[in-house]
């Protein structure tokens, strides 16, 4: 138990994100209405843009841009001083993704609460083997 | 202009989508010339691209002249040379197969499904021709999101089918996006051919096993891999038939090229099977999808659904070729990709025919279909006996490689599971032909009643199933050439 904690608290971002990827999983797998399950799938997105993002931070740097102005002599620039962007600038993409899911699963459901007036899962099966 | 043909096969499509939903405004009419030659051009591309690549070798576009590993790179070989040209093809056949169906589907929203059409083959192309790990989620998701409008279109069950698919889909893209990241934090890289230059020394690495193993079940998750495959059947037998026979043939299959393309070009077979020695496990699962697949397929009365637990079984071949871990296996594996793209295009254009003229896909539908449709139904013939692996049609060579490889490998069970999923697709196919010789049951006996006269599909639709037949046999017939100067150059001298 005396080493658990220190790993757990050193790679506490990992944790965090695999907490809420299990999270979203458990709403995906045992919910049983269809908004409750997007929900889920969105924590689950979610989660791997927080991977994302804490991968790319570092304490104590800079941006990374470049302080000399035109005509000041090129200073040099230390990749050790600057956080890393490209993650970031990932997960914006990521985001984008994952708004646009979101939005197609939430049509489907509209499309489904109009058919069967209910959107929990059971009641649509039942309704659909009723037929 | 031949350079830039990796980027053509892109930009191309999807600027004709705005095109389109522009068209859809001003004129209907104008938005099947404009998908046509959009597509039309693609093919173009993708043909030129795979001479150039058989006469120079790979090609690597650099997007706004930004070198790698800065910028992202198309990367064009053997493999995705090969792959470019059958989606591109498929694409293009089944749209002007399907435009007559899809008039009569949905008379008012045939300019918004041209554009999620178009919009799909984007994403689908795009996935194959990039070099670039990011941007291939990116048109992995474009891919599928366009691919859950279309699908969404279909019959009353739609929209809760695609609804499943979609968490599905949704969590097999961000498994490969996590698998991607791994891979990031242990190479700082995200281009295929940089992350393969830096893995070599990190092989032992926890964080790249992680990788592998992540980005493997994303992919598989996405290509309905047998335990994974529940989302498959239903997606796409409730789906609009225009929408299944573009889906059905190209979305597996590509997804089944991003599997190979990992363990070829970004973790090298070095790693995947000599390092991981998972082989042995995967082929196994490979065997319970095949034998699987055709169990069910052979407990459904429904021809499209029928098909769909097929597509599953054949995704057990590619998987299985591709992770026995030698030469012939993986021939046999990419051969497949380009042959079932083709068969399940041919079989799935016949239900569009089908649906076109019975309204219906149920076994009683099929009554009497081969004195009504002849055309179709023979295509049919030809498309069934690919699936089976009659020869001279191509399903058989793409088999012939596929045992070959398992007997190499001593792999008895992939051999057994073959053979046996050959046989029950005899069952499967002769069951509908027997079905669709015999006319309605009438109810007045021996009054000679007139036969149905003959009820063909229209020509639009019958003359490009049976381009997509001969096609069916031509590459059977020439396998041999598709092999020597192709598929050999498409794997690694390495794997043996």
């Amino acid at each position: 138990m005396s080493e658990l904690i220190p790993t757990i608290i050193a790679k506490y971002n990992y944790w965090i994100y695999i907490t809420l990827m299990m999270i979203g999983l458990y709403a995906m797998i045992a919910k049983n209405n269809l908004v409750k399950k997007i929900v889920g799938m969105n924590i689950f997105q979610t989660a791997i843009i927080l991977f994302y993002v804490s991968i790319g931070v570092k304490k104590g740097a800079t941006i990374p841009i470049s302080t000399g102005g035109h005509g000041a002599a090129h200073e040099v620039v230390h990749a050790a001083d600057y956080l890393n962007p490209l993650p970031h600038v990932l997960m914006l993409t990521a985001i984008v993704v994952g708004v646009a899911t979101l939005g197609v699963a939430l049509a489907l459901a509209l499309r489904i609460y109009s058919r069967y007036n209910t959107l929990e899962e059971d009641e649509i099966l039942a309704q659909i083997r009723k037929k | 202009m031949s350079q830039q043909y990796p980027v053509l096969i892109v930009i191309v499509p999807l600027l004709s989508a705005f095109a389109i939903s522009i068209a859809g405004w001003v004129n209907k009419r104008l938005c099947f010339p404009i998908i046509v030659t959009a597509l039309g051009v693609a093919v173009y591309a993708s043909v030129g691209l795979l001479l150039t690549v058989l006469e120079k070798g790979v090609v690597i576009y650099h997007l706004g002249g930004w070198p790698p590993p800065v910028g992202i790179a198309y990367y064009v070989d053997h493999l995705n040379g090969l792959v470019l040209v059958v989606v591109s093809l498929v694409a293009l056949l089944n749209v002007i197969a399907c435009k007559k169906s899809i008039e009569l589907e949905f008379p008012d929203k045939a300019a918004p499904f041209y554009t999620l059409y178009i919009l799909m083959v984007t994403g689908l192309l795009g996935i194959v021709v990039t070099g670039d790990a990011f941007n291939l989620y990116v048109l992995l998701e474009i891919a599928a999101l366009t691919g859950y409008g279309l699908l969404a279109m279909g019959e009353e069950r739609a929209p809760l089918s695609t609804l499943n698919y979609l968490y599905m889909g949704t969590i097999g893209a961000c498994f490969y996006l996590l698998g991607v990241g791994y891979l990031y934090i242990v190479t700082g890289s995200l281009n295929m051919v940089d992350i393969a230059r830096l893995l070599p020394p990190l092989y032992q690495s926890k964080a790249v096993l992680a990788a592998f193993i992540i980005c493997m079940v994303g992919v598989w998750l996405k290509m309905a891999f047998f335990p994974l495959h529940a989302w498959l059947p239903n997606a796409y037998t409730h789906a609009p038939s225009a929408a299944s026979s573009l889906i059905a043939p190209l979305v597996t299959k590509v997804m089944v090229y991003v599997m190979i393309r990992l363990i070829l070009t970004v973790f090298t077979p070095e790693f995947a099977f000599a390092t991981l020695a998972l082989n042995n496990v995967v082929v196994w699962l490979a065997v319970i999808a095949i034998v699987m697949g055709a169990i069910l397929a052979l407990a459904e009365r429904n021809l499209k659904k029928m098909l769909t637990f097929i597509i599953v079984a054949e995704v057990g071949y590619m998987v299985g070729g591709a992770w026995l871990g030698n030469r012939a296996g993986m021939t046999g594996a990419i051969l497949h990709i380009v042959n079932d793209a083709l068969m399940t295009l041919c079989v799935f254009l016949v239900v569009g025919n089908i649906v076109y003229k019975v309204k219906g896909y149920a076994f009683e539908d099929l009554q009497g279909l081969f004195r009504k449709m002849p055309f179709t139904m023979g295509a049919f013939v030809v498309g069934a006996m690919s699936i089976i692996g009659v020869p001279p049609t191509c399903g058989f060579f793409s088999k012939w490689y596929l045992i070959l490889g398992a007997l190499q490998a001593g792999h008895y069970g992939f051999v057994a599971a073959l053979i046996f999923s050959s046989l029950v697709s005899v069952v499967l196919f002769f069951r509908i032909f027997e079905i669709c010789y015999y006319e309605p049951f009438s109810d007045h006996h021996g009054h000679d009643h007139p036969p149905e006269p003959m009820d063909e599909a229209p020509l639009l639709m019958v003359v490009p199933l049976l381009i997509v037949a001969v096609i069916l046999i031509l590459v059977g017939l020439y396998t041999g050439d598709i092999v020597n100067h192709v598929i050999k150059f498409a794997i690694p001298e390495g794997l043996v």
